[in-house]
């Protein structure tokens, strides 16, 4: 157990992390604004991946290929959206039928199983290669880190637009949002996508960075995007309270995340394991405000105080 | 301003649940009516203001607000033209947006939401000022969380939110029901200030006779999905609790059997 190697490995666990914490942002705003867990990320975090690869061997440029991947991820989320508010498929489900239409859609994108991309013949934004030893403003952890603080400005501006804040009360309180006029079916489908927008994104910037795209890429993306949630709110949640710097709490999560991820590998532990770990970790974070709330409150009544309605 | 047209509702048809809810069921309110809405539990009370609000389809019959046939809108579409407090306080307000951001939900009701500002500089001076008609201090708390207020507050809040774009018509569904007493005789004149400044067609449901006799210019009692009674002007004014029991009795050939609403 050379502590030199998991040195090493710190570089790589954050930019996968920061990665990953795209991919995080967008789970928040499904799991906490819109009080919805969206399964289809497991599916179109691939599709991304799949689509920038596949529009980048074909001779595109890196953006307008990042932009495609992002334009498909939010096509997934129209299509879960569709499921669930025009067909009436309870959330999750229709999460997971998306989820699995996916595998063959993102196959056929690809063509086969796995599609590489080599760094030497392609002009990629991140790779594994831009870690050390190239400028600054050509670190992917650099690129990535830019890459989230814009997207948490453009996302907190939007959350405090009419449409945006329709978005929120409707992951509060529907009955309420409909009440007050606010097409509640159309907030939901338009969070999907911009979740799963955000998503493909984080899915084309794996995809570089790793060099290849490949069909199995996206298993158990929700819970690691999850667990990542979990850790950033858990960690950063007291220091925290702006929306803006909870989305970047967000993605600090994901690096955490990472960072124990290479710790444990460092440690020793069989990687087959890791997603094992993983779940016992995230279903043991979700448990703790449930036990919290059944074993550990007390009514905080002093002497003499009322409790009024 | 409202006419309900012989609109009839059947929930769960078919099952050993089939229930008729309304049944043939018209009533048309003038412009600034306060109409008090009384009945038993299951008379259709809740029901009627569903099938005005949109929360369902009916199955047949027509429902016309300010001369527009809104039968076939969904339900934030009508929103345009209603203001709604509801009887469970958490369900009016959004809990985890502040006061500010709610009474701006409130305020596009009926308009188009795109990318303009959620909530602009000129409309925090305009709710300060509104808020300090419910005189509970809410003023000093625009961005506060709304799940921190208690019940009252929350009503009052939901009450202001509804009436802030002046409805055609304002629903009140026993929006007093789960207060203490204190506090719903607080909101009950609020209420009635808000109606009477902005000039409100209003329907409210009760479960407590006195304040249906208090408050309004009309009362109706429902049963089985029908109005059973409909008392309104001189007759009204004049009406005692007990005149409302006898009437009961004589409409229905049954007793009252609800000591809430007699004694509450």
């Amino acid at each position: 157990m050379n502590v030199l190697n998991l040195l090493n490995a710190m570089p790589g666990a954050f930019a996968q992390g920061l990665i990953w914490g795209i991919t995080a942002i967008g789970i928040y705003i499904t799991y906490r604004i819109l009080d919805v867990a969206d399964l289809t990320v497991d599916g179109s975090i691939c599709t991304g991946a799949a689509a920038c690869i596949m529009m980048m061997l074909s001779g595109h440029n890196v953006y307008v290929s990042m932009l495609v991947a992002t334009l498909a991820g939010m096509l997934t989320g129209l299509v879960t959206g569709l499921f669930h508010t025009f067909m009436g498929i309870p959330a999750i489900l229709a999460g997971i039928l998306t989820q699995l239409g996916l595998y063959s859609v993102n196959l056929k994108i690809l063509g086969k199983a796995n599609q590489a991309i080599g760094v030497e013949k392609y002009n990629l934004l991140v790779a594994l290669r831009y870690i050390r030893n190239v400028p600054f403003y050509k670190n992917t952890i650099f690129v990535v880190a830019v890459c989230i603080l814009l997207l948490v400005v453009i996302l907190y501006w939007f959350f405090g637009t009419e449409l945006g804040c329709s978005l929120r009360a409707t992951g509060c309180n529907d009955r309420m949002s409909r009440a007050q006029g606010i097409n509640t079916d159309f907030a939901k489908v338009l969070g999907l996508m911009i979740s799963n927008g955000l998503v493909g994104l984080s899915g084309a910037l794996l995809a570089q960075y790793q060099g290849f795209a490949d069909v199995n890429m996206g298993r158990g993306a929700i819970v690691i995007g999850l667990a990542a949630v979990i850790i950033g709110e858990a960690v950063f949640g007291r220091i925290f309270h702006n929306f803006g710097f909870k989305l970047i709490g967000v993605a600090l999560g994901s690096i955490l995340y990472y960072i124990v991820f290479q710790t444990v590998v460092w440690m020793g532990l069989d990687p087959d394991l890791l997603k094992l770990l993983t779940a016992l970790v995230v279903a043991t974070f979700l448990a703790i405000p449930y036990w919290k709330g059944k074993y550990f409150t007390r009514a905080n009544v002093k002497k003499g105080d009322h409790l009024n309605a | 301003m409202l006419e309900i047209k012989d609109v009839t509702k059947v929930f769960n048809p078919g099952t050993v649940n089939e229930k008729l809810a309304l049944d043939h069921f018209s009533l048309t309110l003038e412009d600034g009516d306060f109409v008090t809405v009384i009945g038993g539990n299951g008379a259709g009370k809740s029901t009627m203001m569903n099938a005005i609000s949109g929360v369902w389809a009916v199955d047949s019959g027509e429902i016309i607000i300010d001369g527009i046939n809104v039968t076939k809108l969904p339900e934030h579409k009508r929103a345009k033209f209603l203001g709604r407090v509801f009887q469970d306080p958490m369900t009016g307000t959004a809990a985890t947006m502040g006061i500010e951001e709610n009474l701006a939900l409130a305020k596009r009701r009926g308009r188009r939401r795109f990318l303009g500002s959620g909530i602009t500089k000129k409309e925090r001076e305009e709710y300060r000022e509104l808020l300090k008609i419910l005189d509970l201090g809410l003023e000093n708390r625009l961005t506060s969380k709304v799940g921190l207020l208690s019940g009252g507050q929350r009503q009052a809040l939901t009450l202001l939110m509804a009436t802030l774009q002046k409805p055609k018509l304002l629903l009140l569904d026993e929006h007093t029901a789960a207060l203490d007493p204190k506090t719903a005789a607080k909101v009950l004149e609020t209420t009635e200030y808000i109606v009477n400044k902005d000039h409100l067609t209003t329907l409210m449901i009760t479960h407590n006779m006195k304040d249906a006799i208090t408050h309004g210019n009309r009362l109706i009692m429902m049963l089985d999905g029908r109005i059973i009674l409909d008392i309104r002007g001189e007759e009204k004014k004049n009406l005692t609790v007990e005149d409302l029991l006898h009437k009961f009795e004589a409409v229905s050939g049954e007793e009252f059997a609800n000591d809430k609403a007699i004694l509450g």
